[in-house]
């Protein structure tokens, strides 16, 4: 039992000392691939994030909703309706927003990260790469990382809009909440450092969500299986990762 | 329609352009298939994976301008050892010398304008599948010189006709058969004009069309390209067309070496069963296991 125990710690020591290195790697190596493989980002940033648009836009839309749904019947009670914003407010901008944004990237990009590395290494094609004296890292893997780190803050701030947009659908459109107090109401209680906390988890959850899809693709085993399991591991991860970090942030800035 | 003026063309062209800088070629000019001189040599090579001993005490050497075929039977490392020429894997002991330089001991910089100077052709092409054949070609071109598009066009195009797939520049790896996948995949190898050209099982899994393409090719790019090459393959008679000199593995080492004749005569019982397909031999026919009575009816005993 002990044994066990002690043998489960140090794997979780040694993938996360793997993991570090992993990033320390390809910190060296971003200002090379920013300069000399400029467009290999653009496009790894449309990948991650425009193609992420539909379902992140369709979620924000839904998950603000609710959020007016639930702040409304709740302030309802103590006839403090009015600040239906507020709520709706702070919960998008400083937690569900990110949070939300991060686990839908996990899912949709992430897992797409990792299976696309994790497929390139079964078939042989980043050995190819290195024989032609070409370093994998540096074409395939940086790019898409530093593309999921550009994109989250980009999807995190479409999701919040839209967000904001639901939740007002709800508690002006549709409960009668007068469409004044709902932003006024907002736009006096929130300040910039709620905007900035927001943006720290954005840019905290993007480098993890994208480092760990990149980790788990270029370590797959190169089998099938090897592969889905690396994408399971990486909505596993990512995810307990990105609520860790939620918390620890949120706590900071408190 | 394979000539072999095709390949000759390409040659012709890619030199006239004197396109490609890069890696040293010195010892490429000063080529000559009357020069016998060694341009690999694996040294007291030890190499395990977990408890199996792969190799133990490997010593053999390749010829410049050569093609040297590796042959023998399917898991005693035929593959490895082209892993450790070109340091995918690195030996237990001893040293693996290209042109006199130790690989193991490059850093990675080194490592990689070493290997600006091998082709690699993978058992399965390993095409990068979100590219055209084209851009697959001219991956490499792109990646190690500056040359103008229009050029890299030429050299390209030259590549592929050399294969016999200039007409399939524009499709994407997905609409290839594994044949012409294959050919790609040369046009890719050769696509630096490489020193060493590394086949990794090239005739597997083809049509005998196909395979009759790749034999040729073989040949003809290395004498045309004066290129060294080592084949790995366990296709012993289509590998013995084309090779000036084999080696046969087993057992962790050499078992036999010499020119696809004198292996052909090769009296050992092994190279035998190996060049003539026995069935069963001292590569047996049963893989190690206790005795088939005691394990069929031992345990009814208990």
């Amino acid at each position: 039992m002990l044994r066990d125990i002690w043998t489960t710690l140090m794997g979780f020591l040694h993938a996360f000392g793997g993991m570090c290195l992993f990033f320390a790697r390809l910190v060296r190596y971003t200002p090379q691939v920013v300069f000399k493989r400029f467009s290999l980002v653009v496009y790894q940033v449309y990948n991650a994030g425009a193609l992420s648009l539909v379902v992140i836009m369709i979620s924000g839309l839904f998950v603000g909703g609710v959020l007016g749904l639930l702040a409304y019947s709740s302030l309802e009670r103590f006839n403090a309706e009015d600040t239906t914003g507020i709520f709706a407010g702070l919960g998008l901008v400083k937690g569900i927003g990110p949070v939300f944004t991060a686990l839908l990237f996990a899912g949709r990009a992430g897992t797409a990260l990792t299976s696309e590395i994790g497929l390139m290494k079964a078939t042989d094609q980043l050995s190819a790469m290195e024989m032609m004296a070409v370093d994998p890292l540096r074409y395939v893997v940086v790019p898409r990382f530093l593309g999921g780190v550009v994109a989250m803050p980009l999807l995190t701030a479409i999701f919040t809009s839209i967000g904001l947009l639901g939740s007002h659908l709800v508690a002006v459109e549709q409960f009668g909440v007068d469409v004044g107090s709902y932003w006024q109401q907002m736009q006096n209680i929130m300040d910039i450092d709620d905007v900035y906390e927001g943006i720290t988890k954005s840019v905290v959850f993007g480098v993890v969500a994208s480092l760990v899809a990149v980790w788990e693709g270029y370590n797959s085993a190169p089998t099938a299986e090897g592969v889905g399991r690396a994408t399971t591991r990486t909505v596993v991860v990512t995810s307990i990762a990105v609520l860790f970090f939620n918390y620890m942030i949120t706590a900071i800035y408190i | 329609m394979l000539h072999a003026i095709d390949v000759n063309d390409f040659c012709y062209a890619t030199r006239a352009f004197g396109a490609i800088p890069g890696p040293s070629r010195s010892s490429f000019n000063t080529w000559s298939r009357n020069l016998s001189d060694t341009l690999i040599e694996i040294r007291d090579v030890d190499f395990s994976r977990g408890d199996r001993t792969i190799f133990r005490n490997l010593s053999l050497t390749i010829e410049r301008g050569d093609v040297t075929a590796i042959m023998g039977p399917s898991g005693t490392g035929k593959t490895t050892l082209l892993q450790l020429i070109t340091r995918q894997l690195t030996p237990d002991r001893g040293q693996i010398l290209v042109d006199g330089i130790n690989v193991a001991a490059l850093n990675q910089a080194e490592l990689y304008r070493l290997r600006q100077r091998f082709g690699v052709l993978f058992q399965n092409g390993a095409l990068l599948t979100d590219m055209s054949v084209f851009e697959n070609v001219a991956f490499p071109i792109r990646e190690h010189t500056r040359l103008p598009d229009s050029l890299i066009r030429h050299v390209v195009l030259t590549k592929l006709h050399a294969v016999g797939l200039r007409g399939a520049a524009q499709l994407m790896p997905a609409q290839l058969s594994g044949g012409m996948a294959r050919r790609v995949a040369l046009a890719r190898a050769i696509a630096m004009d490489p020193d060493v050209l590394l086949y990794d099982e090239p005739f597997v899994g083809l049509d005998p069309i196909s395979m009759g393409v790749i034999v040729k090719l073989v040949g003809q790019i290395s004498d045309a390209l004066d290129i060294t090459s080592i084949v790995v393959s366990h296709d012993v008679h289509d590998v013995s067309a084309v090779a000036d000199y084999c080696y046969v593995i087993a057992d962790g080492g050499v078992v036999a070496a010499g020119t696809p004749a004198e292996l052909d005569a090769e009296s050992s019982e092994l190279v035998n069963q190996f060049m003539h397909g026995l069935p069963d031999g001292p590569v047996g026919f049963h893989y190690d296991a206790p005795d088939y009575r005691e394990q069929l009816f031992g345990a009814e005993k208990d």
